[in-house]
């Protein structure tokens, strides 16, 4: 099997979301698959800081600071998107209204535990966001990330070495 | 009934040594650096400070932790690129940090503000951030309790008020400024503007005035109205 880039990797999974979707794309990798969504389809995007509608990312200069996604980059809202509050938002996510999340992962077990918020290493300061609360409310949820880490070992483990953010996934596909 | 101010000094005025205080905001967006501005000035310390985030660059939040004025901080995601004064504080033992999950930050400050007990949440539940709680199967459906967070101030970065504290915010500035309005015992608001009374669309209202105590309005970057 050929190595994918990370671009074929984002433009694989955009290709899995249906028309209609509420979606939330995760920090990092995940961000990407918005660049490749199929233009026939209306799939709306969700950002947990507030927004329902997110649009690509403004022409440089037009950047309004206060109108941002969750990795705190300038964005857009589309045409009929809206704001809302940080209370209707994790509603959103915790209530099961999110049809996909797209999420990135240090690691994956095979009875799909999932890990991807702290390494646990001493000194690390863990940051924990959004990311339980994603893992757990949306209807189905894919993980994208490399097979192998920078030392070649495999991400997708027997058990997770790293602290869960979630355990029990039910993962939806594994390419 | 009046609650406009007319300084963020006089707006802050009774915020003591050891308050909690709630401050708005998603990283920049939304952070009241006027009301935090007039707090530092003001010279307390020992806060707990409530925010998603432990502050960006060097104002606003990042500030008040860099003036050493900040005990300990209840959040869910301190750790970024440009945290260093917290970072800095942290490593050196002098910040305390309860790490908290972003919806349970939310649901828990919602609870405060709405008189419950107490809720059940279904996030973090088998991770070490639920280690030593209560839990229970609901509908065969592991939860976890956590319990609300009060707060004696929130400071809030609202887009237009009336003097009856009734409140417009701007875009994603909006985020955790409604639900901690409702949540803490002293609601401070600053805004680009205060309009009269029936200026604002009752339809549109987002924070109705019963949750603020004190408005002020002060001068804006220009970028933020753009």
């Amino acid at each position: 099997m050929s190595r994918w880039s990370r671009e074929q990797m984002a433009a694989r999974v955009a290709q899995d979301i249906p028309e209609g979707a509420y979606v939330n794309l995760g920090i990092g990798l995940p961000t990407k698959v918005a660049d490749y969504l199929p233009m026939d389809r209306e799939i709306l995007l969700q950002s947990e800081n507030g927004l329902l509608g997110m649009g690509p990312a403004p022409a440089a200069g037009e950047e309004d600071w206060e109108l941002i996604n969750a990795g705190k980059q300038a964005v857009t809202l589309l045409t009929g998107g809206c704001y809302f509050h940080h209370a209707d938002s994790f509603a959103m996510m915790r209530g099961g209204h999110i049809d996909i999340c797209v999420l990135g992962a240090f690691q994956v077990s095979i009875s799909g535990d999932l890990a991807n918020w702290h390494t646990g290493e001493p000194g690390a300061i863990p940051a924990v966001g959004g990311a339980m609360d994603l893992a757990i409310g949306a209807k189905e949820t894919f993980v994208i990330m490399e097979l192998l880490t920078k030392q070649g070992e495999s991400k997708l483990v027997e058990a997770c070495s790293y602290p869960l953010t979630r355990a029990a996934l039910r993962l939806a596909r594994l390419h | 009934m009046d609650k406009s101010m007319t300084s963020a000094a006089e707006a802050v005025a009774d915020i003591h040594d050891g308050a909690s205080v709630m401050i708005g905001g998603f990283g920049t967006a939304g952070m009241p650096d006027q009301l935090i501005d007039a707090l530092i000035a003001r010279g307390v310390g020992d806060l707990v400070v409530v925010n998603n985030n432990a502050g960006n660059g060097e104002t606003g939040l990042a500030a008040l932790i860099k003036a050493g004025r900040v005990r300990k901080i209840i959040c869910s995601f301190p750790r970024q690129t440009d945290s260093h004064h917290f970072d800095a504080a942290y490593r050196a033992g002098k910040i305390e940090l309860e790490l908290v999950p972003q919806g349970n930050l939310a649901g828990r400050i919602e609870a405060a503000g709405a008189g419950l007990g107490a809720i059940f949440t279904p996030t973090g539940y088998g991770t070490v951030l639920a280690e030593g709680k209560e839990t229970r199967e609901i509908d065969g459906r592991s939860y976890v309790l956590e319990y609300p967070i009060h707060a004696d101030f929130a400071l809030i970065k609202a887009h237009r008020g009336d003097r009856w504290g009734n409140l417009v915010y701007r875009k994603t500035a909006r985020n955790f400024g409604p639900i901690m309005a409702m949540a803490a015992k002293t609601t401070i608001v600053q805004v680009s503007e205060i309009v009269p009374l029936g200026a604002l669309d009752p339809e549109v209202v987002v924070t109705p005035g019963i949750f603020v105590q004190r408005v002020v309005a002060v001068p804006q970057s220009a970028g933020a109205l753009a």
